[in-house]
């Protein structure tokens, strides 16, 4: 049942996870109105690439927008209030709202080759270096 | 920061003296933000993951964030009067030579208990996962379902 079993005891599946608060962060300024939240997101690059995935729970792929504008990424996802009419609360530890982020991204990234795929609430979004960018080893003559 | 002894705090202030103040500061913006937003402010019972219970006349609703989740990886049993969650989120490794800049989401394992306001069906209780939404509907028992009564 344990995957990872053979790995060190720090490995991070195997603690318990802590819950987090869900803080809305709107403002008055903002256009839309209603509560705005912070996605988590991992973000990491390899030689070739770099990798953004985002906690987007609830917000379906026709919801979700994916903006570049100049080096500024904005990921913003909307999610429905899944509440159906007759019903009433008794316990509210999560709202929901538009999930909303944004990211400057450096000029080495190939615009036009990013790629987005969003499963089970997680965004996964492909940022391909462009080619120069790429470190090549030199091979250093000797003499 | 000053070494330990100098200041005669118990262990769990010496990191941080203004701990207290961080927290009531925090506690002071949730209630404020309650107000602004019009909705009475609610706190968590701290245990991952953050879950919303609701009714109708017919069911309880439970629904719970879980992105990235995997069903298999979820566990849900029910009794007449309580539901139990529990699983594991896993984070797959990224290959060895990526570098993160950030890293925010959480992987581990989670449990955890929800009592339930009124009895249910045990045997007709449901659960869907969607979008990274857990779902479960749990038809209340006969018993406690509100009755139309016609006036005659």
């Amino acid at each position: 049942m344990l995957r990872g079993e053979g790995l060190p005891m720090t490995d991070i599946n195997k603690k318990e996870i802590q819950a987090r608060e869900k803080k809305d962060v709107s403002t008055p300024e903002q256009t839309k109105p209603g509560l705005l939240f912070t996605p988590a997101v991992d973000i990491f690059e390899n030689d070739q690439e770099l990798t953004v995935v985002a906690d987007l729970p609830g917000v379906k792929p026709q919801n979700l927008e994916i903006d570049l504008r100049k080096d500024t990424l904005s990921i913003i996802g909307d999610v429905e209030s899944p509440e159906g009419p007759g019903e009433t609360d008794h316990i509210r530890e999560f709202r929901t709202g538009r999930f909303f982020r944004q990211f400057t991204l450096s000029e080495v990234v190939d615009q036009n080759k990013i790629e987005a795929s969003l499963k089970n609430g997680v965004l996964r979004l492909r940022l391909p270096k462009v080619e120069k960018a790429v470190p090549r080893k030199i091979a250093v003559q000797a003499g | 920061m000053f070494p330990k002894r100098f200041i005669d705090f118990p262990d769990w202030n010496v990191g941080n003296p203004f701990l207290d103040f961080e927290r009531m500061r925090r506690d002071m913006n949730r209630l404020a933000e309650g107000f602004r937003s019009g909705l009475p402010s609610f706190s968590t019972a701290g245990v991952f993951p953050l879950t919303n219970v609701t009714e109708d006349n017919n069911n309880y609703y439970v629904r719970a964030e879980l992105p990235g989740m995997n069903t298999e990886d979820i566990e849900i049993s029910a009794t007449d009067s309580s539901l139990s969650i529990s699983g594991q989120r896993i984070i797959p490794e990224e290959g060895d030579h990526v570098r993160y800049h950030r890293r925010e989401r959480e992987a581990g394992k989670f449990s955890r208990m929800i009592s339930l306001p009124g009895s249910v069906d045990t045997d007709k209780v449901e659960a869907s996962f969607m979008d990274g939404i857990l779902k479960i509907v749990l038809p209340k028992s006969e018993a406690i379902k509100p009755k139309q009564i016609e006036v005659k």
